[in-house]
């Protein structure tokens, strides 16, 4: 028998409570990124614990769509990096005030 | 399935089951810290990939064997090397300083805010007996003998088909929109790479300094400089290995 889902679950919640603290102190934007990561990680961990539960193929197709939608999200977001460094020099969330049009 | 207690489901449970979890428990867990606390950009993607992998072998300890394939193809695979090119392409000796934070007070007030939110949310979850409601509703995960590959797919391409197709739109949507902001303007040719410039001067002057002005004596600072155009690339290509700490050029 395997482990019961409260452990799964409490190691979800303290992912996710891991990248927030990482998106809320970095500064770095990149640093940001992976802390989002970390945090759709912990959200497709909860999502298959759920599914291995209450015996839901639902939850594993919901992590499948989440994978795709981070996929979508980094490739953007880096593009968006990569263009505001060609502007700013440095990627630094602090110095992003440049969108005044 | 009896939800009697954390407890008594650790010591129900066998123990290559309990070793595992436990080891990808630390190396998840490591991981996410290394992420958050390393000052340097490669050691936080490295860090991820610790995590991710740690991940898909609980995808796997929980019989989600496609997903832990995918885990390991589209994020270690895929999503990590991006975050390194993407590194590497703005230049890997950046080194960030987090001893000092830029807002007072910010970060016990985040961790502060963090932990409350954490323990509500165990509390909330372990009061609701942690995994509550309705059975397989979208689907069996172990009717019979079908692999969770083939109930997967089934489920997608028959429930979710809609979300699928929505979602091939916005992976075209993702490419197109990073092809367009990864495309220069077309009077970028003549002006000089604000690139060099500004991967030069990060780690000396503030952020004000205009990256235009001083381009110009980056670039052929540079490329005057011994060895630095003709072995290579010739044309000034804006990696900054070996020009970053090369001070000359650098102050207007």
């Amino acid at each position: 028998m395997s482990i019961g889902p409260a452990w799964y679950l409490a190691l979800a919640a303290v992912l996710f409570a891991l990248g927030g603290i990482g998106v809320l102190v970095r500064r770095n934007v990149l640093v940001m990124f992976m802390c989002i990561e970390l945090m759709l990680n912990a959200a497709n961990l909860s999502f298959v614990t759920f599914s291995r539960v209450l015996g839901d193929i639902g939850g594993q197709s919901l992590v499948f769509f989440v994978l795709v939608v981070a996929a979508a999200e980094v490739v953007v977001g880096l593009g968006i990096v990569v263009a505001i460094f060609r502007r700013r020099a440095n990627t630094t969330a602090d110095d992003l005030h440049e969108m005044r049009g | 399935m009896s939800l009697t207690g954390p407890a008594a489901t650790l010591l129900a449970a066998t123990v290559p089951d309990v070793i595992t979890f436990v080891l990808c428990a630390i190396v998840v867990l490591s991981g996410a810290v290394g992420v958050i606390t390393s000052r340097h950009a490669v050691h936080a993607a490295l860090s991820l990939v610790g995590t991710l992998f740690g991940v898909a072998v609980l995808f796997i300890e929980q019989h989600a064997y496609f997903l832990a394939a995918v885990q390991v193809i589209v994020y270690a695979g895929a999503i990590v090397v991006l975050f390194l090119f993407v590194i590497m392409f703005l230049g890997v000796d950046r080194r960030e300083n987090i001893a000092t934070e830029p807002l007072k007070g910010q970060r016990p007030l985040a961790l502060l805010f963090v932990a409350f939110s954490l323990a509500g949310v165990l509390a909330l979850a372990a009061a609701a007996n942690w995994v509550t409601g309705a059975h397989k509703v979208a689907g069996s995960t172990g009717a019979g003998h079908h692999t969770d590959t083939f109930l997967l797919g089934k489920s997608i391409f028959t429930t979710y088909l809609w979300a699928f197709e929505i979602t091939a739109g916005l992976l075209v949507i993702a490419v197109v929109g990073a092809v367009v902001l990864a495309r220069r303007p077309s009077r970028a040719h003549d002006a000089p790479e604000p690139l060099v410039a500004s991967s030069a001067g990060r780690d000396v002057g503030g952020p004000g300094a205009p990256a235009a002005s001083d381009a110009p004596k980056v670039t052929a600072g540079t490329g005057a400089g011994p060895g630095a155009g003709a072995a290579t690339t010739g044309r000034g290509s804006p990696t900054p290995t070996g020009k970053v700490h090369e001070p000359s050029g650098v102050g207007p």
